[in-house]
């Protein structure tokens, strides 16, 4: 019997751990006891665990978007360019941190931060710079911004208004997803009642007006980026995507309506088999959800749609060029996952914003994987296999054991307020960095096979006078702009913001009088309040 | 009250800049707490003078930063002079985060103690600490 040869043979015996990175124990061997017997899955068919294409990516290669932004607008553009002409088949755009804040260029507290990790974008006429020579109706653009989201898509429509584009030929996600700011990555601003308002304006405004446009992208990334496991990740933006929905429906539009646009954002970790089995339980679980528990009556209600960043948190400011060879991996597992669309990080990330140099490589690491490696042949070609399908399943079952859960705490929201998953979180990357100071897990160049003297990499490096030229530039648009116009839809906003209208018609009248992205957060804060999070270590 | 050789070091433990990812952090407040530390950690978007307030009403000697916004440069040159503003460059600043080399010798020249990058052991940061602080490291 093999169990018993397996046994009796000698074993590595060098103390490292042999579950997953999140901790699920893994067999030596997997067998047709492993899976239970189900009917046959099929891509294109509920409940689409093997994909939500039929034909998978014999039909179409996912979208190589490279998420990228830094200092001004302008050389925003330039890079843009640069990456259009190297083949990136769409747009994605990173904020500098004071734009994700919601405040401008010039407010005391953006001192330092200033198109950093990310483009600088204060009012509509940094918008038409950043989009300068780009037919808006040409390509998808994915926005990266969740509190002052609704904005930024109003500055999106205006630039494409005067591009001559109606809102209805666009294309695009933003990430709106401000539930996973609360419990992950901290960039909130008011508190989450008004908070999840803004989001459902921005679903119910776009179903109607924008329709092509993905209102909201529910991301696993930043959950798992600030330390959750891998199933951690999966079960809490599921009960995220499922919160947005009450939400919705509790608004009164109807499930069919607004449930094709949403979209979701995972995490792609170096666990390679983990990660696929990630994704492909993240499809089942969605689908038997939209499908049984919500009644969606269409088809395309029931696909789960992700985009993939790999790991940020997986590369190591050691030996950096060996992150190319992770990010080849993460990637590659986050297509045999089947996603629509995927970033591979640069490099050089782990130190600064990524060079042209290191973020070519890491687009070519796509086209690599799609044109070079035949991987994209053969739809789902794990699917079948012992090992995956039963991960596939453990993943499940540990969703579906935290949805219990934060049904218990009384939904998403309270869990927030009650701190459940910040401590969950907080918890395994706590346990994370213990098996790493243990040497129960290894990571190459930071804990083993580490090399002495290393020859530093080239930098981006950030002009430092580009903060009082961007400062310049946002107090020129009060300037220019007409006044009165200004000041009046900001109040007209400020008392929408006070009753229960759809703000998103406000916002993009603010926007079009180049009122600034911190006056309308401003006017917005002065009825909604600020939230602050109780830190607990 | 007397000083005595067993009082615990106080160390306050912020982030500074907008930036909200406080993985690091987290995990060095609780891994110098298991080292006998006293922590105190003041959560996010802390301004230099917020920081600074903090460690003298805690009265911590030491003062850990974390960023990861890029805004390194500007916001922990901030925090040293606002300690020389308020005459407490007794308190020992450290930091934390995605710091290039470079700027860690500049920062290093502008009057903060040690940079510890991605990647650092815990037990190196634990180390130094008790280097600079060798009477005072565990809790009574």
């Amino acid at each position: 019997m093999w169990q018993e040869e397996f046994e009796a043979s000698p074993s590595r015996d060098d103390g490292l751990e042999t579950s997953t990175i999140s901790g699920i124990p893994l067999q030596p061997l997997y067998t047709t006891a492993d899976v239970p017997r189900r009917e046959e899955e099929l891509p294109g068919r509920y409940p689409y665990t093997r994909g939500i294409h039929p034909s998978g990516y014999r039909g179409r290669l996912w979208t190589m978007r490279q998420f990228s932004g830094f200092a001004t607008a302008a050389e925003t553009n330039r890079r843009y360019k640069y990456l259009l002409a190297n083949g990136q088949t769409g747009l994605s755009v990173a904020f500098d941190m004071p734009t994700l804040m919601g405040q401008d260029s010039d407010a005391p507290t953006s001192r330092g931060e200033v198109g950093h990790c990310g483009v600088a974008i204060d009012s509509l006429a940094d918008m038409e710079t950043l989009f300068d020579g780009i037919p808006l109706g040409e390509i998808t653009t994915s926005m990266t911004i969740n509190s002052p989201a609704a904005i930024l898509l109003c500055m999106y429509i205006a630039v494409a208004e005067k591009q001559g584009v109606p809102p209805s030929q666009l294309g695009g996600t933003l990430q709106n997803d401000i539930l996973k700011e609360f419990i992950a990555q901290k960039e909130f601003i008011f508190p989450p009642s008004p908070s999840m308002r803004l989001v459902v304006d921005s679903i119910e405004y776009c179903a109607r007006e924008v329709p092509k446009w993905n209102t909201i992208s529910i991301s696993g990334y930043h959950i798992r980026e600030a330390g959750s496991t891998a199933a951690q990740e999966l079960a809490f933006t599921l009960a995220d995507g499922m919160a947005y929905v009450d939400a919705c429906l509790e608004r009164g539009m109807h499930i069919d309506d607004f449930a094709s646009r949403l979209s979701f954002f995972f995490d792609a970790h170096i666990d390679f088999f983990e990660e696929i089995a990630k994704f492909r339980a993240a499809r089942r679980i969605w689908a038997r959800w939209m499908r049984e528990r919500y009644g969606a009556q269409l088809e395309r209600s029931w696909k789960l749609r992700f985009h993939t960043q790999t790991a940020g948190v997986s590369l190591t400011a050691q030996q950096p060029e060996l992150n190319i060879a992770r990010t080849a991996v993460e990637a590659l597992a986050a297509v045999l996952g089947g996603t629509q669309s995927l970033h591979t990080n640069a490099m050089d990330e782990v130190l600064a914003l990524p060079t042209d140099r290191a973020a070519r490589i890491a687009l070519r690491t796509q086209q690599l994987l799609a044109y070079e490696t035949g991987v994209a042949n053969t739809i789902d070609p794990l699917g079948g296999s012992y090992f995956v399908e039963s991960l596939t399943d453990e993943m499940e079952r540990q969703a579906e054991a935290y949805f219990k859960r934060i049904e218990e705490i009384g939904g998403v929201i309270p869990a927030i307020e009650a701190g459940f998953f910040q401590k969950e979180i907080a918890d395994a990357a706590f346990r994370y960095q213990k098996e790493l100071e243990q040497k129960r897990r290894i990571v190459v160049g930071v804990n083993d096979f580490t090399v002495d003297d290393e020859e530093p990499i080239e930098i981006l490096r950030i002009d430092p006078r580009l903060e009082s030229e961007q400062a310049g530039r946002v107090s020129e648009v009060r300037r220019k702009r007409d006044g009165a116009q200004c000041t009046n839809a900001l109040n007209r906003l400020r008392k929408a913001a006070a009753g229960t209208d759809n703000l998103m018609p406000y916002i993009l009248d603010a926007v079009r009088a180049y009122a600034t992205e911190g006056e309308i957060m401003q006017a917005m804060i002065e009825v909604f309040g600020t939230y602050t999070e109780t830190a607990v270590v | 009250m007397a000083k005595v050789a067993a009082k615990p070091v106080r160390i306050v433990v912020a982030k500074v800049g907008l930036d909200g990812h406080d993985r690091g952090v987290k995990v060095v407040a609780r891994a110098l707490r298991d080292a006998g530390y006293e922590v105190i950690y003041t959560g996010l978007r802390q301004t230099p003078e917020m920081v600074v307030d903090a460690a003298l009403q805690e009265d911590a000697q030491v003062i850990g930063l974390s960023i990861h916004s890029g805004a390194h440069m500007t916001l922990f040159p901030a925090v040293v002079d606002e300690l020389k503003r308020r005459d407490a460059t007794d308190i020992v600043v450290f930091g934390g985060g995605i710091i290039p080399d470079d700027d860690i010798a500049a920062l290093k020249k502008r009057g903060v103690a040690e940079i510890f990058t991605p990647g650092t052991p815990l037990q190196e940061i634990v180390d130094w600490l008790r280097k600079r602080f060798p009477e005072q490291t565990r809790k009574p």
